[in-house]
């Protein structure tokens, strides 16, 4: 193959220390086998997080030359045409070590958006028939793949702005959750989301449409929550 | 007031700010075709009710619309929230609203 990668690596947990590795290219590389690599034949001391290895987990993401992506799914030919990677934990959330981040304030951000299924009060009901073709139903499903990967609230601004705001994935999952006709929840979640830092806060940049590696698109469903909570507002229900 | 009511508040002054600015826009670019006075003015606006009554909404939708959204600014860049924040944005309101309307007096009694 061609001349070996010229990797920098974020190290430590306070973005001080940048280590650079060469890296020998390999067909079909990816950033993750780049960083599998250094691990196992360079530094064994670098601290990364993966599990599938095919897209499936969201746990390997980190920012890739300055953008958020899954390290699995990014061949190396793609984001670093020139041969040179740049590799740092994911923006907006606390460094454990090197490219591992704490993803705790990410998750408690979903409780807060009352991410969670609230079963509707009449349990003795017969199961809950949801045609495919409804709007609710599409709206849910087009909301639904998301894996929790944190890459969104990398990319997002706002998130850096202000670090109270909910974020794309906590009110893209609360968008699938009132668009769920089965759940019963769906005031106190609308409660929760229409705050300051709550879907207002949403600037409508589009970063995590942009860097969704499902292509989900969390803005959409943000404008939906606006809409959602602005009907609330007007039946007097918040 | 809700985060929710202030921005329905927000929004549909939006929707008359849209209507009112294009009409403001428009008197603004017919009115200095022939050159401006302030005498072509009052003659448009003296008396008249219905310049009255836009200028009225006009003024009313801008001081609701420009605290709701300057409040939201500052608690985003500067950090001053809480209800010395609202009630700086309350007062400004209030400014806006009694200038305008005094000015929308102004030349309607003139």
């Amino acid at each position: 193959m061609s001349s070996p990668l010229s990797v920098a690596v974020q190290r430590g947990t306070d973005g001080s220390r940048i280590d650079r590795f060469e890296v020998p290219r390999q067909s079909a590389q990816t950033v993750l086998d780049v960083v599998t690599w250094i691990q196992r034949e360079a530094d064994p001391t670098l601290a990364y997080r993966f599990a599938c290895r095919v897209g499936m987990c969201g746990s390997c993401a980190m920012t890739v030359n300055g953008k958020p992506r899954w390290t699995c799914r990014t061949r190396v030919e793609t984001a670093a045409p020139d041969g040179r990677l740049m590799l740092a934990p994911l923006r907006n959330l606390p460094v454990v070590k090197d490219l591992v981040v704490d993803m705790a304030p990410f998750f408690a951000k979903w409780s807060a958006a009352r991410g969670a299924f609230a079963p509707r009060a009449d349990l003795d009901a017969d199961f809950a028939v949801v045609p495919p073709a409804t709007p609710e139903r599409r709206a849910a499903d087009a909301a639904i793949e998301c894996i929790g990967c944190g890459v969104c609230y990398a990319a997002c601004d706002v998130v850096a702005w202000r670090s109270d705001y909910l974020g794309p994935a906590a009110l893209n999952r609360a968008w699938t959750l009132v668009n769920d006709v089965r759940d019963g929840g769906r005031q106190e979640r609308l409660a929760a989301i229409a705050e300051e830092a709550g879907c207002y806060a949403c600037h409508s940049h589009g970063s995590c449409t942009r860097h969704c590696p499902k292509s989900l698109s969390p803005t959409a469903a943000i404008a939906g929550l606006k809409r959602a909570v602005l009907r609330a507002a007007l039946r007097g229900e918040l | 007031m809700s985060a929710a009511r202030l921005f329905l508040l927000q929004r549909v002054s939006a929707a008359v700010l849209a209507l009112a600015v294009l009409v403001h826009l428009a008197t603004i670019i017919l009115a200095v075709r022939g050159g401006l006075t302030a005498g072509e003015i009052l003659a448009r606006t003296s008396g008249n009710v219905a310049w009255f009554a836009f200028y009225i909404v006009f003024v009313v939708a801008a001081a609701i619309h420009a605290p709701i959204g300057l409040r939201t600014i500052l608690r985003e860049w500067t950090g001053w929230r809480g209800r010395s924040c609202d009630l700086a944005m309350i007062l400004f309101a209030a400014v806006l609203l009694v200038l305008g309307l005094r000015a929308a007096w102004a030349v309607f009694a003139a």
